[in-house]
């Protein structure tokens, strides 16, 4: 049942296209038997994804980028949860300050997070260190994370969280087995959503980090930089591959398109 | 007895409130420490005097930077080439986002969905796997060219030109106007738009006076968003603009990687950061005055 005409229809083609040739041509490209970077039109070749495990730095990399995104997407979970629970649930004076804090990073470019961390870093003698990427992380993507956790904290029916209280439940059986429950899937959606965008990051990143710390998006930035040819691509089609499994698992959890457009 | 019994109910609120800053304290030190502090340095730093011979001197403050950035032709001409092409950029982004969005919302079930998911989860993939998707389509030897060639024309230079950045800079903000327009079309009622047709008013009229009013509010919103994040962009400019096209973003790491004139580097900074945030409250000043308006 579509009521859109044959010029709407053909407009629509013409921008899914658009949205997807880019993605398209470096998943093709890294199959290439060739050493140059063109389509594989005489046959497919894993050459390209051989070379990638062969090259160390490109791993350490991708260690670096994994490790990275989970450890910080764990402690943005640790501390949104509970100041999303703070702001949804309690009155207390700063209330909406500190909302409009924790949201922030958001709006504030990534670029200018950057320096201002470099500076931070340089003051004490930690830039390149892995725990204060981490930290540094931690910040940028908390606000995925606090979107979330306060959506899902105002959807509870909080009629069964009465019925607990006045049941004599102590606040943590409360939360343990009332509130955490029914927030779960907002807490698992804000996770992966953070934990990609952590994997992603590359405008803060190149500016705190050092060689030994380099993570993936980094890393190919600066060789894309330098020189181009197939192996890059077939790393983006495993940067790919690996955010098409984080998106699956995210729409399991909590739905891909509530994650994308807000929830309606 | 009387006196007595507000008491608790007064204690009672005090320790919730005690409850709410104990909740939101990590968060706070960890924000406090790595966001407030940091800014707070970055603008402490923009007013320290750089010395190509010793470094920064954080005794010694000027206003040289900020007046750089206002009068030296090199930053004015990198900023003029920020401003026309986050602009260019939010105009196609309008002109192709509002169409797709409306187009997508008409769409049954189960296209809408899947569509909607195809055009907006490039927004989850890595900037920089789309840099190098557009450089593997513009490059001298990619796929538009070879187009071109088989067309009988002759090859073009595409990328490191401003046609390659803003072409990938829509790539990746497209998502960012349609997802505002979508949510406002979710709020438009379908009976308002059947009614128009019912009482005989014509497609364009139906557009013109029920739809695009109903959707203005995503539209600005998309605009404000887009332009903010194309005028602060990095990765695109600095791999599809190559070294000699750059935008602020690229000039700011230029300042702070190669020049290593962090404090120049601070005050450009400073400048993206205030700009934004300028469009960012002028949007939420806008909305409110709707709002009173719409209360009467």
């Amino acid at each position: 049942m579509s009521k859109n005409g044959p010029l709407a229809l053909t407009f629509h083609s013409l921008v899914v296209v658009f949205m997807l040739a880019p993605l398209v041509v470096v998943c093709l490209v890294a199959f290439t038997p060739e050493n140059t970077l063109s389509l594989p039109t005489a046959g497919f070749s894993l050459r390209w994804f051989e070379a990638v495990f062969e090259r160390a730095d490109f791993l350490e990399a991708f260690k670096n980028s994994l490790q990275l995104a989970f450890l910080a997407a764990s402690l943005a979970t640790l501390i949104a949860v509970p100041a999303g629970l703070a702001i949804t649930r309690l009155q207390f004076p700063g209330r909406d300050f500190l909302n409009v804090l924790f949201l922030s990073p958001i709006i504030i470019p990534h670029l200018v997070l950057g320096v201002a961390l470099l500076r931070l870093f340089a003051l004490l003698g930690v830039n390149g260190s892995f725990t204060w990427l981490v930290l540094a992380h931690t910040v940028v993507i908390t606000p995925y994370v606090l979107r979330l956790v306060i959506a899902a904290a105002i959807g509870v029916d909080r009629s069964a969280e009465q019925a607990a209280e006045s049941l004599g439940a102590s606040r943590f059986t409360l939360f343990r087995k009332i509130t955490l429950p029914m927030i779960l899937p907002g807490i698992a959606g804000g996770w992966l959503l953070a934990f990609i965008n952590s994997f992603d990051e590359v405008t803060l990143s190149i500016f705190v980090t050092s060689p030994a710390t380099q993570t993936l998006p980094v890393k190919m930035y600066v060789y894309a930089t330098e020189s181009i040819d197939p192996m890059m691509a077939a790393v983006s089609a495993l940067v790919i591959a690996l955010t098409a499994v984080t998106m699956i698992l995210l729409d399991r959890v909590y739905g891909l398109d509530r994650v994308l457009v807000g929830k309606h | 007895m009387n006196s007595a019994m507000p008491a608790p109910a007064t204690c009672a609120r005090q320790h919730r409130d005690l409850r709410g800053y104990l909740l939101s304290a990590p968060a706070l030190a960890l924000f406090a420490a790595l966001l407030v502090v940091p800014l707070l340095l970055t603008l402490v730093l923009s007013f320290n005097v750089f010395d190509y011979e010793v470094g920064i001197r954080a005794d010694h403050w000027t206003f040289e930077h900020y007046l750089a950035l206002l009068g030296d032709s090199y930053f004015l001409e990198i900023f003029w080439r920020t401003f026309w092409i986050s602009a260019l950029v939010t105009l196609l982004c309008v002109v192709i986002g509002v169409p797709e969005a409306y187009i997508l919302s008409r769409m049954g079930s189960p296209w809408r969905s899947i569509f909607l998911v195809v055009i907006l989860t490039p927004l989850l993939i890595s900037v920089v796997v789309r840099a190098f998707g557009w450089s593997l389509l513009l490059g001298a030897d990619g796929l538009v060219n070879h187009a071109i060639q088989a067309l009988g024309g002759a090859p073009i230079k595409l990328l490191y030109t401003p046609f390659a950045v803003i072409v990938a800079l829509v790539h990746v903000m497209l998502p960012f106007m349609i997802i505002p327009v979508w949510t406002s079309l979710q709020k438009l009622d379908p009976a308002a738009e059947q009614a128009a047709l019912s009482l005989g008013a014509s497609q364009t009229k139906v557009m013109r006076l029920v739809v695009l009013p109903q959707v203005m509010p995503g539209v600005l919103s998309g605009t404000l968003i887009v332009f903010g994040l194309a005028a602060s962009s990095f990765a695109i400019p600095g791999l599809l603009g190559g070294r000699r096209l750059k935008m602020v973003a690229t000039l700011v790491y230029d300042q702070y990687l190669a020049d290593l004139n962090w404090p120049m580097g601070a005050a450009i900074a400073i400048a993206l950061l205030l700009v934004n945030l300028l469009i960012m409250l002028s949007w939420n000043h806008m909305i409110e005055r709707r709002y009173k308006k719409s209360l009467g």
